[in-house]
This record gives C-alpha cells, structure tokens and sequence, in this order.
C-alpha cells in the first residue's frame, strides 16, 4: 500500500485510490440491495401462482362408454370445460381430407387423435382467442362453417378436427394430456 | 404570498407546530384562478367528488360482501334485498362508476379543447392519464365481484388479453389467475386490489393537484395570466361555483339511481356466473367500448391487444405531439374542426364496440381506430406546422386582439 496515510492513521480524501474504493463499496452496496430486494419481492410474486390444492386438482378421468356415435359431452379438467366427441365416419374423413396449407394453425387430423382410436377427439373446449366456450356440443348449437365448433364471442369457426379454420383466433383447441386406462375409461391430465 | 393571521389561539398553538391553515389558507382562499373559467371546469372538482362517493360506498357494501365463489352473487342479493338501503348503496355504488367516468371524460374532453396539456402543464396531463388507467382497472376488478355472467366472462376475456403476450402469455394468464381458470382465487385477488386501487388514485389525485396548483388552472382562452385584475380568489367565487356543479351533479345522478339503476348495466349479469357457458353476446360497461372496439377491430391478436393500449399510451405522448402554441381551440380553427371530428369518431367507436363484430360494424370500427391514431400521430403534428391560428386576445381581462400570436 503506497497511498499517503495521515498521522493520525486515516487515508487522504483527495486521493484517486480512496476515490476507487469509495465507487466500488458504492456498487457493492447497490448490488446488495438490489439482490436484496429482488430476493424479498420474489416470494410475493410467487404467492399468486396456483397453489398446491389448485395444482392437485390437475387430472381427471373420464368413463366414455354410454357416449354414441355422434354426441359429445363436457368434462370439466382444470377447471375448464373438455370436450370430448365421438366423431362419426363423415366427420373423421372431414378432417383427414384437409389441406394443411389452407390452415391458419396447420395440424394434420392424424397429430391431434390417438393412431389407434381416431372416432374420440379430446380438447379443451377453451376458444383459443379470448377464452370463451366455443358452442357446437348440443344438438342444437350452431357449429359454425365447418361442423366443428363455433365461439360466439368473436367469431372464431373450428373444424371437426378442433382446427380454427375462420375468424381471430390464432391457434387450434389445446389438445390435452390424455391416455385411456381401459377401453372406456380416459384419463387427462 | 404572505401568511395570515390567525385570531383563534388555538388555530395560532396548531398553525405553529404543523402550518396546516396557512396552507389551506393558501391553496384554497387566496389561490388565484382565472376569472374566465366557464362550467367545463368544473368537472375536475366533479371528479374529486365521484371518488369519495364510491369510496365510502364502496367501504359500506365491503361490510356486507363474500369474496368467495360460492357465496359472492348471494352475498350482493343479500345485500339488494335484505341489507338495510342495501340496494341505494349498491345502485349508489354501480352507477358512481359509470358517472365517475362521465365526469372524468368530459374533465378529458376539455383538457383537450382547451390545450390544458401544453407547457408548462405536460405533467399534470400525464398524472391525469395515469389516473384514468388506475380507474380503468379498478372498475375492470369491481365489475367481477359481483360473479354474474358478465362479470365471469368479462373477467375471462380481459386476463386473457395477456395471452397474447409472446412466449410467456400463457404462465401470466396463469399467475394473474392464480389457478387454470378465472376461480376462487381470482376473485380473492380482484376484491382485494379493488379494494386498494381507489386509495392509489386518491394519492395520485394529491400529486394531480400538486401539479395544478404550481401553475394553475388553464382557462378558455388559453393564455397565461397577466396581472392580478385577471384572477379571482378560489374562495369564496369558485367554492361557491363548484358545489353548485355537485348539485346538479346530484340531482342527474340520484334521478338515474332511483328511476334507471340497472339502465346502464347488462341483464346478463343477474345470472350467476358459470364457467360452463359463455353468454351469447359479451361487451364490456360502456366506458370500455371505444377501446373493445379499437381491440376487435385489428383482425390478429397480439396486434389488437397492443393497439388498444397504445390509444391510452398515445395521450402521455399528446404534448409532445402537438407543438402548436396556441392551447385553446377558440384560436385554432383547424383543431377545433378535428376536435369535433375525434370526439365523433370516440363515440362511433363506442356503438362499434357495443355490437357484434361482423359487417358493417367490423368496417366502421376500422375506419374508426385508424382515425384516432391518425389524429394524434398525423394530424396534430403537422397541424403544428401548417395552420394558422386566429390572433391571440391581449389578456384574460382585456379581450382585445393582441396582433401577435406569441
């Protein structure tokens, strides 16, 4: 250590080492309180995602066996409506027969069913645009121009495939995370 | 400005340990105002009065409210039916949402008549904004409460504008949401910041004031103050002035709660929210539908939640948009046209976002929002450069033409 040291031991204000020391305790000490305070807000941020009971909620399952050729029905998953159609033959061909290039979202039909048991199609009935519940499961809903479903908030039309083919919404009806147990039994999530 | 003085000893013992009467004295006696000021201004005081009005009605039915799933629509009947003068506070309550904003619109409205937001007043407009974004969230989260449909199903598309966020849309919808829908747990959060959000705009009105009182109200002609034979004292001209505005104000406002409470409202939201089932047609309360229009009217997603913001965004930009330095438009006879033209096309925009997009409606809310953001972003700025503003008076109190345009 070269730098002047006074009498009585304390270093002198006017030199440029004591200037750099001072600086870098300076960015120390903000860097600290910075850590600090992001280390403190964290767990408050945190404490507003979905909590343990929220999360355990995550599946369902589901028995199919009394769903016919034809009809739908509604499970809720998540909190969410599912929908869950037993497509008929027509149907099926429907979807298979698109070109993928004239899709806003292109999925082939084959992407979003089980290889094995192309007839069930599971989605979460969640209109990808601003999440309203798109209609087409009663028998007397509209099911927009493609025999799917229709979301009457803004107009989005989906295909048999669950394929948004017409209108604001941006992507397909979320496929979820499914297997079936048994012949009838479907599990999700 | 000199302090005065005090004969009460006791108000003499206070004033010297805390000068709250010296200051009071000050900002509301002596405080000097232009004496031209016409009935536009008086809807800032208006304002100040329709957040006391839904705070103290709002803390009255928190007494009575269940922020929970299964018990919040019961718990607002309950109050509509059993609660005694339940239902006046409730109405009180609903409708002071839709006149606050009434009376915070017109307050916009003059400001931007008049050229309020100009040098040296850009931050006092800014606050203004800041507080109409406030007011705009907090009415967002207390239209929820209640947990009809609209609520359920306005609650739902609103968070879900979020989503549209690249990449991590979907993690925020889920954090805002605290869950994998709107639930329990949104609507927890939602009270609890309804709650709060009313006392941060009360603070932010402080800093609004502060910023007022610096330099003072601007005026209809839009010219500073020259000498004190252009001013009057606040008190006892426009204390007298401004309560005279709140009775009128009142008496509009308690005929619309006891003849029409609900006029203004949505059946829909007297159904009990159900997340199965999505009402056929959802629009936002009225104050939301220029900018549901301007959100629906850009055909991609990401592009129409950012649009709808940027037509708040644009106002905290507007003084620097428009560099005229004439304020009032009583002396800008191209601005005072384009003024009328932006308040029509607000209010075509408001009947756009109040009907189905299809049609005609999709087309109009266009043309529509490509004119808003074309007057401030075009019109103004080249306004600056290209019109000729009518001759400036000399003073507030001397109406002649000054010849110059300084």
């Amino acid at each position: 250590m070269s730098e002047p040291v006074h009498a009585d031991g304390h270093h002198d204000a006017d030199s440029g080492m004591d200037e750099g020391r001072r600086d870098f305790l300076f960015m120390a000490t903000g860097a600290m309180a910075a850590v600090g305070t992001a280390a403190a807000v964290w767990p408050f941020l945190s404490n507003l995602r979905p909590a343990a009971d929220t999360l355990a909620l995550a599946s369902t399952e589901v028995n199919v066996a009394s769903v016919g050729e034809g009809q739908s029905i509604t499970v809720v998953w998540r909190g969410k409506p599912t929908f869950i159609r037993h497509r008929t033959s027509k149907e099926i061909t429907e979807a298979q027969s698109v070109n993928l290039s004239d899709l806003p979202d292109p999925q082939a039909d084959s992407e979003r069913v089980k290889a094995s048991d192309a007839k069930w199609l599971v989605i979460v009935g969640v209109c990808t645009h601003l999440g309203c519940i798109p209609l087409g499961q009663k028998t007397g809903d509209a099911k927009g121009d493609y025999d799917g479903w229709f979301c009457p908030c803004h107009g989005s039309h989906y295909d048999t495939s669950g394929r948004i083919r017409k209108g604001p919404a941006p992507a397909n009806l979320a496929v979820p995370p499914y297997e079936f147990v048994s012949e009838n039994i479907i599990k999700i999530g | 400005m000199s302090s005065p003085e005090f004969s009460n000893p006791i108000v003499r013992w206070i004033e010297y340990r805390l000068p709250v009467f010296s200051m009071l004295h000050h900002e509301m006696h002596e405080y000097p105002t232009p004496r031209n000021l016409n009935y536009m201004w008086n809807f800032g005081s208006l304002a100040g009065f329709m957040l006391v009005v839904m705070i103290v009605s709002g803390i009255v039915l928190s007494m009575n409210y269940t922020a929970h799933v299964d018990y919040a629509f019961a718990s607002v009947e309950r109050i509509m039916r059993d609660v005694d003068y339940g239902w006046l506070v409730r109405y009180i309550h609903m409708n002071g949402a839709s006149f606050f904003f009434i009376v915070v619109y017109i307050h916009i409205f003059r400001g931007l008549y008049y050229g309020s937001y100009k040098a040296p007043r850009e931050l006092l407009w800014i606050l203004g904004v800041v507080i109409l974004l406030l007011m705009m969230a907090t009415a967002f989260m207390g239209y929820v409460l209640p947990w009809g449909q609209m609520s359920f199903w306005g609650a739902t598309v609103i968070t879900n504008l979020f989503s549209a966020i690249p990449l991590i849309g979907e993690n925020i919808v889920t954090w805002l949401w605290g869950g994998f829908t709107v639930d329990n747990p949104t609507l927890n959060r939602f009270f609890s910041l309804h709650f709060l959000l009313p006392f941060v705009i009360a603070g932010v009105v402080i800093l609004h004031i502060a910023a007022l009182h610096q330099h003072g109200s601007n005026n209809p002609l839009g010219i500073d103050i020259k000498n004190k034979g252009d001013t009057l004292p606040f008190h006892p001209y426009y204390t007298v002035k401004d309560l005279f505005g709140v009775g009128l104000l009142l008496t509009i406002f308690m005929a619309v709660v006891s003849y029409a409470p609900n006029y203004m409202g949505h059946p829909d939201n007297y159904v009990e929210a159900n997340p199965l089932v999505t009402p056929a047609h959802i629009v936002p309360e009225w104050y939301f539908l220029p900018f549901y229009a301007i959100l629906r009217a850009v055909p991609d997603k990401l592009g129409g939640v950012i649009a709808m913001f940027a037509a708040i965004a644009v106002l905290f930009v507007l003084p620097w948009l428009d560099r005229s330095p004439i304020r009032s438009a009583k002396f800008r006879p191209v601005y005072f046209v384009l003024f009328w033209v932006l308040l029509a096309d607000c209010i075509l925009l408001g009947f756009c976002g109040a009907n189905p997009a299809e049609g005609i409606w999709v087309v109009l809310s266009r043309i529509g929002t490509v004119y808003y953001f074309a007057h401030f972003i075009i019109l103004l700025p080249l306004l600056s450069l290209y019109e000729r503003p009518i001759d400036l008076p000399l003073s507030i109190s001397n109406p002649s033409p000054s010849g110059s345009n300084a």
